[in-house]
């Protein structure tokens, strides 16, 4: 098999060469990935995770990068018209197909390299790149190398959006495995109050390979609800990176949501870097046929008093894999922290599986910390027990797997993502009372 | 209504019913006795359907129907009714939901329309009454939380709700106060015509002063080793499961 080597080298020479703010940062990491290549499945943090192999000779990288108003409006989620939309194609940010819908004063959505050149160049300076502290491998460094398609967000001190934002990935995949590395910075100031929510869209019936990294940081009393909704299709491999720091202490809170791809791997981060912050991190993966889906899952407890939730659950259908990895670490001055986490996997298929694991590191002595994790069948006494009053196998097999899934898409704040979010879950379970 | 003849059934291989023989008329109420691990709750079991225990001899009718030959959900369908010893609990599925498309399924195999709203409202708050039970029990998860004595009451409002032909009682009685107890016997008195039968599963002849048997089977081994009216659980009360087994025994022997 022919490797993408060239096709990247070719792709990233060709935009580096047109210079601007970034073009140092991004070739320090162009050679930082050269070095260290795509994590193979040697590598401890992707064993089960065959991503490399997807980066083969058939990448498109180039062009295209283009998408008519109307296309776009089609896409659009049902009841979130007023959101303020932000538009990837190819993993670029399009800015003339994205709209700003809460007023100028509290919210900035500009091109990732005008802020790292413009009176927002110190918090770029500071926060770019700060996910690689925990994630210091070769397919993060390669985002970085593009990350002049990014898009950068502020949202101001004190503001509470009246909107969501939206970000939708759109991937056009009619020339052959589409290759997009969508790169976004955020920055969530004082007592700032958002949600943010990103989707993903295959549009062309292709391939795709998404990597992605989210760099975000929030404020003292800041609320932060993310959501990542990802219902792309069998066709679609997936890598990427959500990083939350709390630089005061604030309140972060992320749904990570997916129901379709072939590889999926996400990484999620909570940084808690003052005390008494609270963060929340939730998960469900719904998958069927081959589908692979890795959630890898930091919290980092920095200082005293703070408190984390976080609770994933997986139904693996037919051949699919479900993978989760959990860790907490809690840093000698972390004391009277607070942080729980638990994992529970249902296997519906013959051959379908679950690779659980959680990581716990403390250092600090006056803690609580509790994890667990069950890997197992439908519960056949709950089973028997809705058949005993007449309800059918299927429908009883429905409803028990529904109820198990449904409170996590009840963690979603916003009620349009989370109708949304309610009814692909029944439909993908049958599930109609 | 109900014919069991030569019932057999394993589990595991082992042998825990070894040739049941009973029959239940419409309007009976029948009263199965007997000490720990005589089979009552296998019995209980193998009539619902639960497909852990294997049926290996004899044949159970069901209005003329071949039982054995349903599913646990068509035996529901046709009227048949389980009351768990142990209700399941079942978090994330909201009791009236539960209950509402039970009723409906019901209906559907009967060849009804579906009950609307407003109908199914009505007849809930109606049954509801009947067992004393409240709305706010029904709006929570399904037995997630009960207490013991909540979650049989729960039993027997979904019995009302799905007015079966004929029901058996599973232990129904066992960790229940006087009290609970005096709620789910009046429910099932109210809900007693001469058309449905009942099967009460016990061990203690308590529950049939509030439930009045027409007849009292004492099951020991795997059979019904004795039949008779109330007046034998009365006696059974007075004397003990130990005087049976040793009379039983010996007859074996």
């Amino acid at each position: 098999m022919m490797d993408a080597t060239n096709i990247l080298k070719e792709a990233f020479e060709k935009q580096n060469g047109a210079g601007g703010s970034l073009a140092e940062y991004q070739q320090e990491n162009w050679n930082m990935f050269s070095g260290l290549g795509l994590p193979a499945i040697k590598h401890e943090e992707w064993k089960y995770t065959r991503i490399r192999n997807v980066f083969t000779d058939k990448l498109v990288i180039n062009n295209d990068n283009n998408l008519s108003q109307d296309a776009l409006e089609k896409l659009i989620l049902k009841g979130t018209e007023n959101a303020n939309r932000i538009v990837f194609i190819n993993g670029r940010f399009l800015e003339t197909l994205s709209t700003t819908t809460d007023s100028a004063d509290v919210i900035c959505i500009k091109p990732l390299e005008k802020a790292a050149g413009d009176e927002d160049a110190n918090f770029v300076n500071i926060n770019l790149g700060h996910s690689q502290r925990y994630h210091g491998d070769g397919i993060n460094a390669l985002n970085a190398a593009f990350a002049n398609g990014g898009v950068y967000i502020r949202v101001n001190k004190g503001a509470t959006l009246n909107n969501p934002i939206i970000i939708y990935h759109i991937s056009n995949s009619s020339h052959g495995l589409r290759f997009s590395q969508p790169r976004i910075l955020v920055n969530i100031q004082e007592a700032a109050q958002v949600e943010l929510i990103e989707t993903y869209i295959n549009m062309g019936g292709g391939e795709t390979l998404t990597n992605e990294v989210v760099e975000i940081s929030a404020e003292k009393d800041a609320v932060l609800h993310y959501v990542k909704l990802q219902n792309e299709g069998e066709k679609t491999n997936y890598a990427g990176t959500t990083h939350i720091r709390q630089t005061g202490k604030c309140l972060t809170h992320a749904v990570t949501i997916t129901l379709s791809g072939s590889i999926v791997r996400n990484n999620l981060n909570m940084v808690m870097e003052a005390e008494h912050g609270e963060s929340h991190m939730y998960g469900l993966y719904l998958l069927k046929g081959n589908t692979l889906a890795d959630n890898h899952t930091i919290v980092d407890n920095a200082m005293p008093h703070c408190f984390s939730n976080e609770l994933y659950k997986g139904i693996m259908d037919d051949a699919s894999t479900g993978v989760f990895n959990g860790k907490i670490f809690v840093r000698k001055d972390a004391q009277k922290t607070n942080a729980y986490q638990s994992n529970k996997n249902i296997l519906v298929g013959e051959n379908a599986s679950a690779n659980t694991k959680p990581q716990l590191e403390i250092l600090a002595d006056d803690v609580k910390c509790s994890h667990g994790c069950t890997i197992g069948k439908l519960d056949e006494d709950a089973l028997f027990y809705l058949r005993a009053r007449g309800i059918s196998a299927e429908n009883a097999r429905s409803m028990l797997l529904h109820a198990f899934a449904i409170d996590i898409i009840e963690q979603i704040k916003n009620e349009e993502i989370k109708a949304y979010a309610e009814q692909l879950v029944a439909e993908r379970l049958s599930f109609n009372i | 209504m109900l014919k069991i003849n030569n019932l057999q059934a394993s589990i595991e291989e082992k042998e825990i019913l070894k040739g049941i023989n009973l029959d239940i008329k419409p309007g009976e109420i029948h009263a199965i006795m007997g000490p720990n691990g005589s089979g009552k709750s296998t019995l209980a079991s193998v009539l619902a359907g639960r497909s852990d225990y294997e049926v290996t001899g004899g044949t159970l009718e069901f209005m003329g129907k071949d039982l054995l030959e349903l599913s646990p959900e068509d035996r529901a369908k046709e009227g048949l009714f389980l009351a768990f010893q142990y209700p399941v609990e079942i978090p994330g599925v909201s009791t009236t939901n539960f209950i509402k498309s039970a009723v409906n399924e019901k209906r559907k195999y009967l060849g009804l329309e579906p009950l609307d709203a407003a109908q199914f409202l009505r007849n809930m708050k109606e049954k509801m009454k009947l067992v004393e039970i409240d709305q706010s029990l029904l709006s929570r998860s399904l037995n997630e939380g009960f207490s013991g004595g909540e979650k049989k009451r729960n039993e027997i409002f979904q019995m009302a709700m799905l007015e079966p032909k004929l029901a058996i009682l599973d232990e129904t009685d066992s960790g229940l106060d006087i009290d609970a107890l005096r709620i789910v016997a009046n429910g099932v008195n109210q809900l007693r015509t001469k058309d449905n039968s009942f099967l009460v599963v016990t061990h203690y002849q308590r529950l049939l002063d509030y439930i009045v048997p027409d007849f009292v089977h004492v099951l020991y081994k795997g059979r019904i080793v004795r039949s008779g009216t109330k007046e034998l659980a009365k006696e059974l009360e007075v004397k003990g499961y130990d005087f049976i087994k040793a009379e039983v025994d010996q007859e074996l022997a």
